[in-house]
């Protein structure tokens, strides 16, 4: 109801701050940190959605979020390791193999 | 009225068929073989030829022969015939006669010669291609006739191909005359299209018919094909391709250069006299254009040192009198002159190759000299036919044949243009004469070693006989071809002073010639050195020549490419700005995705 | 069924060659040689019929969109298609000592002459379409596996220029197909008689553009000296000798009737363009060094007459037309088979590394004075017939552009002349060279025959084309 905005606004907030981290940080681990912000900064609307139309969809889409950032955290986390076993640094700006 | 001939396809077929044996075979073969089968194919042409024309001079009347119909396109219907008339006999009788005295004068001349079978190959498929030239009875046929000559007279003059200087004589002669040829085929294209014909009797009588004279259509038609004979009969402005043409052999600049080839253009406007009477401004045009080339001509004839050349320029200074003749309308003083002028131009280049050959080819006149002893028969045979060429009063048959022009001139033309004609009779005399002086007479200054043959002599001696008395022929000669030009001949009973003026030319000329070299030694007076070169060569070469080429090599990577080649490097320009934005940094990939999603949204949103 | 049969034993016989060549480096040629053979036989006896459409055959293919496969030549292809045979022998016999992969090489020949084939006797434009494709895939490999020095560059270049004017044909082709009343029809016959669609002048664009790229017309006509010259000699043959003549048959079979108020629209400019191409591609052909690519450019002169004629809108002009077509295939095959006879002897194609090879070679050169001869239009040849009758149609259509293109006449004269000099004439060098063997002797005297029966005897080609080219002008 009039709570709506706000929580929508929290979660513009969080997915821009999340994004905002993906762009500006260097370290692959903090890229990963914000990603995380993000889905949650998603998760969030669709709460606050579902909160709004009295839908359960909003949580079902949350639950389905929380699930599938789950999985993704560990694939990149494993991606990560042998990243950093390839390249020696987190850094991804010394990642440059995928280029013409 | 047109009786068929059953033979007469014979005579330009012989020397055709003489051509393609020699050509396939004539590596092999040794020199008598070629040489005697050459010979052969022309006398046989020249036997059946004076076989027909006694037939034909008994019971006058033309003879038709339709071969076969060549094709039928559109309405036009070219057909593979041949006509003997009074006109085409006598051309007949040059080609074959003279000729055969070339053959057997060339089987000595060229004798030891790489390539001996080649130059006969070329030579018979000359005489085969003009025969057909002047048989032809469709206008079409007599092109097909007229390129082929063209064609030969290119392959002989460069016949000695190693040096590239005959190559380039040889170029420059079928280059102009192609020149020549572009506006006879446009002409070709207009008779064709207007008259729907390409059968010369055709297209002669629907001219008469349905173009009033003095307009448009028979002018340009007109104009258009006198382009094709001044080409090929080595006019002004298309003339200094003769002189250079002196390259090839000896035999063919007689056969060719003198007698045949170049008078193929008199033939042309003879032929179709019809047409041109239908266009009296080209006929002015044409004699006032033969008045400059024989003035012209005459005045470098004065001062060439090489013997050849001196005899190049007398061609063409005597076709142009042959081209003020035809633009009189006086057609059979202009075929008479072709007649004559054929034997004794031929009979002075037949000369000259004896005396070349007996000082070990040796051309410049200031190195000759000498040769009645030691040379007779150059000698005597250059002295006849120069005295008919400076048209030596009754003895000569050149005098006939300019006493007629000379006629025809002060009748029809006017005063000018027969003060012009006489001017270059006097011309005339004078050049040959100091060639006969410096080159004939005087102290010996090469020694005489070649060798020369009763080959080359025979011809010689026997071409004297018509030089010398053929003048006497000039009624019969009226009453020949008075059907077919339909012009008679200008009675001779001209005004007493203009005749008596014309027969004192030569010995005018003759005299001054004599008392300038007894005065100077034997080189060109200095005053009139300057018209050595008058420019012609110079202007060819620096307007048209040369432009050409430039504009060739300036065009030679084919602009046109320029926009495709352009696509090309555009893509290539835009695959290296793209490339570029795959650097593989991750973050700034990242980047672009975000701030085109965000551009995306904020479209769709509002 | 018999043009059907003529098209595939050439392409069976390019299958069995390529197979085939693990039995011998002399099996291929020998198979392709056959299979050239049986087709040509097969091809005399369509003379004798006198039928409209000979060999009319057709069969549905794709129903659904009107498509046949539907074939027939009248008295405009055939010819082309015999022309298109022989030079097919002639290419094959030129490559007969072809060391790199004969039997690809072969496969490739034989191919693409199926396809030029399926192009003059196709009368279902879908069909006319993928025959054109089937044409050009396999003379492109011709050109960038066995060709010269940049040989990947001239073949891309005429790999892109065909397809991308082969785009607007196809879309000009459905567009037209699609427009037809009743639903789709590719039928050439019943599009013939149909309505015209609204968009026609577009429609027409499509159809031009193709076949104006393939004549070559003036501006587009940059593939061609590359890839002439970068082509192998068999593949030069037949570019010069078939392809382009698909270019002008195009434009008589389809542009001409089934687009007529646009032809006439812009007849006068085309035929400007033909009268340029003339004279432009003379003047580059003298400014050449480049052997090969001087006779290239006389392509494009010799084809400036084709366009001519084509657009000058009467019988005698197309006569001349196809008269050109069919000299002009048999004289510059010969000269690209000179060149190749050159370029193999002394390594080289430039022409200032030759001179006074009438003194070393002289029976190459003799050929090479004779082709050089013809191409500049000796009466005698068919060369001539071509052009005079070109010039005369076009004479009657427009005049002031008739004379400009004979201008041609004396500029192509400069060019042979300075071909004849540079490579023929002059003082010969030193080493010795071999000169022409039987069958290359052998090949050339045919066609040197065929020109001069063309020029002295030219009329069964008139009969023949005779009712084709009335009913075009009827239409």
């Amino acid at each position: 109801m009039t709570a709506t905005p706000v929580v929508l606004t929290l979660a513009a907030a969080l997915i821009v701050i999340g994004m905002a981290g993906v762009l500006a940080r260097r370290n692959l681990m903090f890229m990963l940190v914000s990603v995380e912000l993000v889905f949650n900064g998603a998760g969030l609307a669709f709460i606050a959605a579902g909160a709004h139309w009295a839908q359960p969809d909003g949580q079902v889409m949350f639950l389905l979020i929380l699930s599938v950032s789950g999985a993704e955290t560990a694939t990149a986390l494993a991606l990560m390791l042998r990243l950093e076993r390839h390249y020696g640094t987190l850094d991804v700006d010394a990642m440059r193999q995928l280029r013409d | 009225m047109d009786e068929p001939a059953v033979l007469l396809w014979l005579v330009p077929a012989l020397p055709l068929a003489g051509a393609l044996v020699l050509a396939l075979m004539g590596r092999r073969w040794p020199e008598t073989w070629i040489a005697r089968l050459a010979c052969a194919t022309v006398a046989a042409s020249a036997v059946l030829a004076a076989i027909m024309g006694a037939d034909y001079l008994a019971a006058p009347g033309a003879r038709v022969q339709v071969l076969w119909s060549w094709f039928t396109a559109g309405e036009l219907s070219p057909a593979v015939a041949l006509r003997l008339d009074g006109l085409s006999l006598v051309m007949v009788a040059v080609i074959t006669g003279i000729g055969f005295l070339v053959h057997l004068y060339s089987s000595a001349y060229m004798a030891g010669e790489e390539g001996y079978g080649r130059y006969f190959a070329w030579l018979n498929l000359f005489v085969a291609a003009m025969l057909v030239l002047v048989l032809a009875d469709d206008l079409l046929l007599l092109f097909v006739g007229w390129e082929l000559v063209g064609l030969c007279s290119y392959l002989l003059i460069g016949f000695w191909y190693r040096d590239p200087a005959n190559g380039a004589a040889a170029r420059k002669a079928l280059i102009m005359t192609m020149a020549g040829d572009v506006p006879l085929v446009i002409g070709l294209l207009l008779l064709f299209s207007s008259l729907g014909s390409t059968a010369m009797p055709t297209l002669l009588g629907q001219a008469a018919e349905s173009w009033p004279p003095g307009t448009a259509l028979p002018i340009t038609a007109a104009l258009l094909l006198a382009f094709g004979a001044i080409g090929k009969s080595a006019q002004l402005p298309l003339h200094t391709w003769l002189p250079s043409a002196m390259a090839g052999p000896t035999p063919v600049s007689a056969l060719l250069h003198a007698a045949t080839m170049v008078t193929a253009g008199v033939y042309l406007i003879a032929r179709l006299h019809p047409l041109f009477a239908l266009a009296p401004p080209v006929l002015a045009f044409l004699a006032w254009l033969g008045a400059i080339t024989l003035l012209l001509a005459g005045l470098h004839a004065l001062v060439q040192n090489d013997i050849k050349r001196v005899l190049a320029w007398s061609t063409v200074s005597q076709l142009g009198f042959m081209f003020m003749a035809l633009g009189v309308g006086a057609v059979t003083a202009a075929m008479f002159h072709l007649f004559v002028h054929a034997f004794f131009k031929a009979l002075l280049f037949l000369a000259a190759g004896v005396a070349i050959l007996a000082l070990g080819h040796e051309q410049d006149l200031r190195r000759m000299g000498g040769l009645q002893q030691r040379a007779p028969w150059a000698f005597w045979g250059f002295l006849a036919g120069g005295a008919s060429l400076a048209a030596v009063p009754f003895i000569s048959a050149g005098f006939f044949s300019k006493e007629l022009i000379l006629a025809a001139l002060w009748q029809r033309g006017g005063g000018a243009l027969w003060a012009v004609a006489w001017v270059g009779a006097v011309l005339t005399a004078a050049y040959i004469t100091r060639a006969f002086i410096i080159g004939f007479l005087g102290a010996p200054v090469t020694p005489a070693t070649g060798a020369t043959g009763w080959r080359m002599h025979l011809p010689v001696a026997l071409l004297v006989l018509p030089t010398l008395g053929a003048g006497w022929l000039a009624p019969p000669f009226g009453a020949l071809l008075a059907p077919a030009s339909g012009a008679t001949l200008p009675a001779t009973e001209t005004a007493f002073l203009p005749a008596l003026l014309a027969a004192l030319a030569p010995l005018l000329g003759i005299a001054f010639a004599w008392y300038a070299l007894h005065r100077r030694p034997a080189s060109a007076p200095p005053r009139l050195a300057s018209v050595q070169d008058t420019g012609f060569d110079r202007f060819y070469g620096a307007w048209v020549r040369g432009p050409y080429r430039r504009l060739a090599q300036r065009l030679a990577d084919d602009p046109f490419d320029r926009p495709f080649m352009a696509a090309a490097h555009l893509a290539h320009f835009l695959w290296q700005v793209l490339s570029a934005t795959q650097d593989g940094r991750l973050r700034r990939y990242a980047l672009v995705l975000v701030a085109g999603t965000a551009v995306l949204l904020a479209m769709v949103m509002t | 069924m018999t043009l059907v049969f003529i098209i595939a034993v050439l392409l069976l016989g390019g299958l069995l060659a390529w197979w085939l060549e693990r039995l011998g480096r002399g099996v291929p040629q020998r198979v392709a040689l056959a299979a050239i053979v049986i087709a040509l036989g097969t091809v005399f006896t369509l003379f004798g019929d006198s039928s409209e459409w000979r060999a009319h055959w057709r069969v549905p293919w794709i129903p659904h969109f009107g498509i046949e496969l539907h074939v027939g030549v009248d008295g405009l292809s055939l010819p082309l298609v015999l022309l298109a045979l022989l030079l097919g022998a002639v290419a094959v016999l030129v490559a007969w000592r072809v060391r790199e992969r004969p039997g690809f090489f072969q496969f490739n020949l034989l191919w693409s002459l199926a396809g030029m084939v399926g192009v003059f006797a196709a009368l279902d434009l879908f069909l006319f379409f993928v025959c054109w494709e089937v044409m050009l895939v396999p003379m492109y490999f011709l050109i960038a596996l066995w060709g010269h020095e940049q040989r990947q560059r001239a073949g891309f270049k005429f790999f892109l220029f065909t397809q991308a004017s082969g785009l607007l044909l196809l879309t000009a082709v459905v567009a037209l197909a699609f427009s037809a009343p009743g639903g789709p029809r590719f039928d050439y016959l019943a599009l013939l008689d149909g309505a015209r669609a609204p968009a026609a002048r577009w429609i027409a664009a499509g159809f031009l553009a193709a076949f104006l790229v393939k004549l070559p017309a003036l501006p587009l006509h940059t593939w061609l000296p590359d890839a002439h010259t970068q082509a192998p000699t068999a593949a030069s043959v037949l570019l010069a000798g078939v392809l382009l003549k698909t270019g002008a048959y195009g434009l008589l079979r389809f542009v001409l009737p089934l687009f007529p108020e646009t032809a006439q629209a812009v007849a006068p400019a085309l035929m400007a363009l033909g009268a340029a191409g003339v004279l432009y591609g003379a003047v580059l052909a003298f400014a050449q060094d480049d052997v090969k690519r001087l006779v290239a450019y006389t392509s494009v002169s010799h084809m400036g007459f084709v366009l001519l004629a084509v657009f000058a809108w009467n019988r005698v002009a197309w006569q001349g037309a196809v008269m050109q077509m069919l000299a002009h295939g048999l004289a510059t095959g010969a000269l690209f088979v000179i060149a190749g006879a050159l370029q193999e002897r002394v390594h080289s194609r430039a022409l200032s590394a030759m001179g006074g090879l009438t003194a070393r070679v002289p029976r190459l050169a003799a050929f090479g004075m004779f082709f050089a001869i013809a191409a500049f239009g000796l009466p005698g040849l068919g060369t001539f017939i071509g052009e005079f009758l070109s010039l005369l149609g076009a004479f009657q259509a427009n005049a002031i552009i008739a004379a400009v293109a004979a201008l041609g006449m004396v500029l192509s004269a400069v060019y042979a002349l300075s071909l004849i000099q540079r490579a023929f004439h002059g003082p010969p060098g030193e080493h010795r060279l071999r000169d022409l063997g039987r069958r290359e002797s052998g090949v050339l005297a045919l066609m040197a025959v065929g020109l001069l029966w063309l020029g002295l005897a030219p009329q069964p080609v008139f009969d023949l084309t005779a009712h084709p080219l009335q009913a075009l002008a009827g239409g």
